[in-house]
């Protein structure tokens, strides 16, 4: 405990120097602009500053990312509880009540809820992310490949498991992203795959085009020839202030929230994505008038905007700790370290202990900022929505081809954006979530690499993932997982967690 | 049972589609994949990887096709922004073939007016107020005050 102090002193001696907060203070408004704008969500935010991060200190370029996500976080909840947009995937549920209270003259109230329940579900996520991400990091110290290859195993099992709709479809596109990964040069043999004779795709496919394709451009694809903007209100501060019965109505829902959103944040997968669909059907489950769900409950803003918030923060304990990204946005945000000559993982606490604790430090100034800031300015931001989207578009496009051309100075990079965004585009008609993709990218050529390690050290004998416990555990826990995943679809009929809580009706 | 009831039940279903293409996708890496040395189950060689891959989506594949039957028909998704879409995507085609030969400042700046201009339909001052705009604004911010060196025209600019 006396570490984790002296740590966080160290952080916040270096998160309360004026050059980090000005960007922690940049990073949450350009976030919460970014999460505003339908087709900019906070991937596709991150993914763009990306290029403009190379010139800056690694502490500066994570703490203002970081800053972009969790203010894009925010920014989405405005967008759906004023206009029913979400202005990124994991507000959608908040849409539903958040709007039904923004009809029924409670738009004030709704906001301010969201915004304290984000706060608080922050700041317990940061608090989580300081107290585990050091103790696993040194488990994870005696991490050797064959316990990588399970925790990557284990990994893509829980996705499977925790997937927000069809089992098979995310599989589908985890495996379509595993491909992916697979063309370059493969690092145990040296060959090269899949490249067609394109010299640049030796190094295999970056992850920004990718995000920027399947997140932005798709969607940018799919919202094109949308008319005029709906006309949007502009709450006042006084109308900010819920009523003590609100209050009172929320502080349950905000505190399972934190505690489930940083649970799920944890696993990989659409983490804030699937933690507010689980909120909001947890918080409907345990209500004693469900009927008011869908009509004006402010449990079903609390909950959702509490949970995908602190699903926020414990998608950093993995990426911090392990080095592995649960998530596409954990993904781009160790692109951001390793540009810099930072090897993410276990002994980054130890090596970088300024970059790690200055990170959790921002992470609480951050969530300061932004409750401090946003609601007295949600008026001036909602000015934001008034742009038309004719306007608009064209501009993220730019900003899309500007933002991939520049992180390798490579037009196949804006080639592959096209691609993907096409391919995005068609697959989201289909009904296929797209962030599974982007994970297999990334997570592809980490485990192709453990596993041909594992198998080094074994002279080929796969009996080495029984003879260690570590990794013996992961995979027979992914396994059980995985178990009960395919279990509705071997014994069809049978109900799994989805429809316990509402996630398939809300999806379809 | 009347015409209607029985078209709706007849034709391709949408995960029946999407399924059989995930499948023609994944036989194609297979084939792809002929290439690259398989090595053994004890010491995969660079086409192992790729191939487990392709036949794990293949199987995802024929499944989702198999168990496709009740999604909707594949007539029934409607694509009312696809031309839009399309016109969208071959314009950012030729600014992707345009960026290193006119620069990225004539390049964006071209794009924005045929958005806003042309496929738009706003009024010139706006379009091209916003063009430039974006045009200057975005290259001194990313190229000159970022550092990030941008494609320039033959011209030097």
């Amino acid at each position: 405990m006396g570490e984790t102090v002296e740590g966080l002193l160290l952080g916040f001696s270096v998160a309360l120097t004026p050059s980090i907060l000005v960007y922690a203070f940049a990073g949450c408004i350009i976030g919460t602009l970014v999460g505003m704008m339908p087709g900019l969500g906070p991937l596709a935010g991150i993914s763009l500053l990306l290029p403009a991060t190379f010139g800056l200190n690694p502490i500066v370029a994570i703490v203002l990312l970081a800053g972009v996500y969790y203010g894009a976080m925010y920014g989405g909840s405005t967008t759906s509880i004023l206009m029913r947009i979400p202005g990124e995937a994991a507000s959608v549920m908040t849409c539903v009540d958040g709007y039904a209270m923004t009809l029924n003259g409670r738009a004030g109230p709704a906001l301010a809820i969201a915004a304290i329940g984000s706060f608080v579900a922050g700041t317990f996520g940061v608090i989580g992310l300081m107290l585990l991400a050091p103790t696993l990091a040194a488990f994870a110290l005696r991490f050797g490949p064959p316990e990588y290859t399970a925790l990557l195993l284990m990994g893509l099992f829980i996705l499977a498991y925790m997937s927000g709709g069809s089992m098979l479809k995310t599989l589908a596109m985890a495996a379509l992203g595993l491909l992916l990964g697979m063309i370059g040069i493969d690092q145990m043999s040296g060959f090269t795959r899949f490249t067609y004779g394109v010299v640049e795709l030796g190094d295999g496919i970056s992850i920004v085009p990718v995000a920027v394709g399947l997140f932005g451009v798709s969607e940018i694809l799919l919202t094109a020839g949308r008319e005029e903007p709906p006309k949007v209100q502009r709450p006042k501060l006084r109308e900010l202030i819920p009523s003590r019965e609100e209050f009172r109505r929320s502080i349950a829902p905000i505190g399972r929230g934190s505690l489930l959103g940083f649970l799920i944040g944890v696993i990989p997968g659409s983490a804030h994505i699937i933690s507010s669909f689980v909120s909001y059907g947890i918080e409907r489950r345990l209500s004693r008038h469900p009927e008011r769900f869908g009509h004006g409950a402010i449990e079903g803003v609390a909950g959702p905007e509490s949970a995908n918030n602190a699903a926020s923060s414990g998608a950093f304990v993995p990426m911090l700790a392990l080095g592995i990204p649960t998530s596409p946005i954990t993904a781009v945000m160790i692109a951001a370290i390793m540009v810099h000559g930072i090897e993410p993982g276990p002994l980054l606490i130890v090596n970088q202990p300024e970059l790690f604790w200055g990170f959790i430090a921002s992470m609480y100034v951050g969530n300061v900022v932004l409750l401090i800031l946003n609601l007295p300015m949600v008026g001036l931001f909602v000015n934001l929505l008034r742009i038309p989207y004719a306007y608009l578009y064209p501009c993220i496009l730019a900003f899309c081809i500007l933002g991939c051309y520049s992180v390798n100075n490579s037009m196949i990079d804006v080639w592959i954006m096209l691609v993907m965004g096409a391919v995005g585009y068609a697959l989201r008609k289909f009904d296929y979530d797209l962030a599974p993709v982007a994970l297999g990218l990334v997570l592809s050529p980490m485990l192709e690499l453990s596993l041909g390690q594992s198998l080094a050290m074994s002279a080929g004998d796969y009996a080495i993932f029984l003879e260690r416990p570590i990794a013996t555990t992961m995979l027979a826990l992914g396994l059980i997982l995985f178990a009960f995943a395919i279990k509705p679809i071997i014994f069809s009929g049978r109900k799994d967690w989805r429809a316990n809580v509402g996630l398939e009706r809300e999806q379809s | 049972m009347t015409d209607n009831a029985t078209e709706e039940k007849r034709g391709l279903r949408s995960d029946q589609f999407s399924g059989l293409m995930l499948l023609a996708l994944a036989a194609y890496v297979g084939w792809a994949n002929r290439e690259y040395p398989l090595g053994t189950l004890s010491y995969p060689g660079p086409g192992y990887m790729p191939l487990i891959l392709a036949v794990f989506l293949g199987v995802l594949g024929l499944l989702i096709a198999l168990g496709g039957a009740r999604s909707v028909r594949l007539a029934a998704i409607k694509w009312p922004e696809a031309t839009r879409a399309a016109v969208i995507v071959a314009a950012c085609v030729v600014a992707t073939l345009s960026l290193e030969r006119l620069g990225y400042r004539i390049t964006v700046i071209v794009l924005l007016v045929f958005f806003l201009g042309v496929v738009e339909r706003k009024k010139p001052l706006p379009v091209a107020l916003v063009a430039l705009g974006f045009g200057f604004g975005s290259q001194y911010v990313v190229g000159d005050l970022l550092l990030v060196p941008l494609p320039r025209s033959p011209w030097g600019f």
